[in-house]
């Protein structure tokens, strides 16, 4: 049980991060983004070719079995995956937004996620892999609760860059700007914002932490090029739970999924895992889909 | 020569069978504007739907009720129908995309439950031995493939009609006011929850139909046969075709489905065995790069959907361009 708990706050705090990137994503640019959790994918494997590619030595931290070159490598990717968040935007989102109904910018993006997954399945191979091979021993932290010191220090790291991007949205004149798009854009436009500086930090602030999380993902579980394709109920049934647009909403909603997930292992076969954030979805869908907390005026 | 002539027969099947399921999808995307992202869920619920209605009783499996197949075909169909009835049901109400989402996780469910739930599904091994339609009433397979060809085919015809008679009907109209403009369409007392639900469901119906017949023609059921691929070759079917229009749709499929087994034949010879997946992921590149595409520079497909105008103001048009005539 105390386990349970444990590992669903783990997951839930990558999925989180996702669900911040994509919850902006329907918020400001205002669809439902099917490509974003393939960013995670993408930035994940990034981060191996950077550590493959220059035959970075494994020096870890302390407990922890990746040291700086990971870091670098994730940063690394972080900013490969924005390059290709904003290539996206630029040779398919720009051209049809406005010209086309709104849902078929869902429809592309369907189609972009197919070829984004494709594209690092061709690059990598469908074979599972890990950064690193080194083992670790879990620590016992309390009577029938084993963690290990990757799993602590992704769930810290998850956190605090929530809560920057957090800060960033509420103290920083950029993220006003962001929250004023997503309230109503033309009310921002004749306020003097940029519509598209917005879109582009959107993609900026989605794209590089969904690289993390991707990352994340890779160093708790392992690196397999469905991972986009397995965390996007997830990813969209936090954001929705959470109140569409809203931050802190998708935070709460991830750890939510993640949780329930995982506790729901205890009641039905492991098989059926992937298909809890689907009957989440579905309740709250019926219930409340407004979500738990006030999403964005965009987001509605 | 006979080689040849029986793969085009077994291609002609797969081929219409996909025809009558980009039919569906046109029905709910090309005339009502329903984004259905779970396309391979409907299909596949037909598919299980009929194998458990017209298996064999056998004691390790739930099911086996040994129907006579075309009650297991209307079966599996009115399954599937109920599927998109729940998801319609939760979705219609609100934002458009949540549709979407839910018709994507509903594809991943059936998947999970096609692979775990051995007792209903078979699992990973499927159900086999399921009996095939009249069989026993052929000689030979090959002539059973060539008639169950022409029974699959006046299917999709029947089906064809239909659809093409019920989107030229009134009924039809206010599907398209509605893909339009929902809130004009409300403002003439339309209640486009009503009609998109009714279009949705249809359009499930017909998915389940085609997985069906599928199984009336393979004989068994396996998880290889709905993967999640398919739904995407589905989509660049509708698209490539022209959404709106149902020939359009059936085009597509010819060039989709004839572009798909001609790379994969070409893969198979030539790539090494050692790098088939990586080939496998060649080919749905292409099928990403066919949706993409054609949505950037050829929204209306090969056909496109025929501008529709009141026969009043045709009448009207013929009148003044003919004024002798009137």
């Amino acid at each position: 049980m105390l386990q349970a708990i444990a590992d669903g706050l783990l997951t839930g705090a990558i999925i989180a991060l996702g669900a911040i990137g994509l919850t902006l994503t329907m918020g400001i640019l205002r669809f439902a983004n099917f490509a974003h959790a393939e960013m995670m994918t993408w930035g994940a494997y990034m981060a191996l070719g950077v550590l493959t590619l220059f035959g970075l030595p494994t020096a870890p931290f302390g407990p922890l079995t990746f040291g700086w070159p990971l870091l670098v490598a994730t940063l690394v990717a972080a900013g490969l995956t924005v390059a290709l968040a904003l290539l996206i935007d630029r040779l398919v989102f720009r051209p049809l937004r406005g010209r086309v109904g709104h849902l078929t910018l869902v429809f592309a993006s369907f189609g972009v996620a197919l070829l984004v997954r494709n594209v690092v399945l061709l690059m990598f191979g469908g074979r599972a892999t890990y950064y690193s091979n080194e083992l670790q021993m879990s620590v016992e932290v309390m009577d029938g609760l084993r963690v290990m010191p990757d799993q602590i220090f992704v769930f810290c790291f998850a956190l605090v860059l929530a809560g920057a991007v957090y800060l960033f949205l509420q103290k920083t004149p950029l993220g006003l700007a962001m929250r004023a798009v997503s309230e109503n854009p033309s009310l921002a436009g004749v306020c003097g914002i940029r519509l598209g500086k917005v879109v582009m930090w959107t993609w900026i602030v989605g794209g590089s932490l969904a690289a993390v999380a991707g990352v994340l993902y890779g160093v708790t579980v392992q690196l397999r090029p469905e991972i986009g394709f397995h965390l996007l109920l997830p990813l969209f049934a936090a954001a929705i739970l959470g109140g569409v647009g809203n931050v802190v909403g998708a935070v709460i909603g991830g750890l939510l999924i993640g949780l329930i997930e995982s506790l729901s292992v205890l009641v039905i076969p492991s098989g059926y895992k992937l298909a809890i954030p689907f009957l989440v979805l579905l309740v709250v869908l019926f219930v409340r889909p407004s979500g738990l907390f006030r999403g964005t005026s965009g987001g509605r | 020569m006979l080689g040849i002539a029986l793969y085009l027969v077994f291609f002609l099947i797969v081929v219409t069978i996909y025809a009558i399921l980009v039919m569906g999808l046109n029905l709910q995307w090309g005339f009502t504007g329903l984004f259905n992202a779970g396309v391979v869920a409907f299909y596949a619920i037909g598919a299980y739907g009929t194998a458990i209605l017209i298996g064999p009783e056998r004691p390790e499996l739930i099911g086996g009720f040994e129907l006579p197949f075309a009650l297991g075909l209307l079966g599996g169909a009115a399954l599937a129908a109920l599927a998109g009835l729940v998801v319609a049901l939760a979705t219609l109400r609100l934002r458009e995309e949540y549709l979407a989402i839910a018709t994507f996780g509903i594809a991943i469910t059936v998947q999970l439950v096609a692979l775990n739930f051995d007792a209903l599904t078979g699992g990973a091994n499927g159900l086999i031995g399921l009996p095939r339609p009249m069989f026993g009433y052929f000689e030979t397979p090959n002539l059973y493939n060539v008639c169950y060809l022409v029974a699959v085919l006046a299917i999709a015809g029947a089906v064809y009609a239909l659809l093409e008679r019920a989107v030229r009907s009134p009924w039809g109209r206010v599907l398209r006011a509605i893909r339009e403009d929902a809130t004009a369409a409300r403002s003439l007392g339309k209640n486009p929850t009503a009609i998109r639900l009714q279009a949705f469901i249809l359009g499930s119906g017909i998915m389940g139909l085609a997985g069906g017949l599928y199984v009336g023609f393979i004989g068994f059921v396996s998880p290889i046969d709905f993967l999640p691929i398919l739904t995407f070759q589905i989509w660049a079917m509708l698209i490539v075709g022209g959404s709106g229009n149902n020939k359009g749709a059936v085009l597509g499929v010819l060039v989709v489905w004839g572009l798909w087994t001609i790379s994969g034949t070409l893969i198979s010879q030539v790539v090494p065995p050692s790098l088939q997946s990586q080939a496998g992921a060649g080919q749905a590149i292409i099928i990403g790069l066919v949706i993409v595409l054609t949505l950037l520079f050829r929204p209306r497909g090969l056909i496109g959907e025929e501008s529709v105008v009141s026969k009043h103001v045709r009448a009207a048009r013929v009148a003044r361009d003919n004024p002798s005539s009137s």
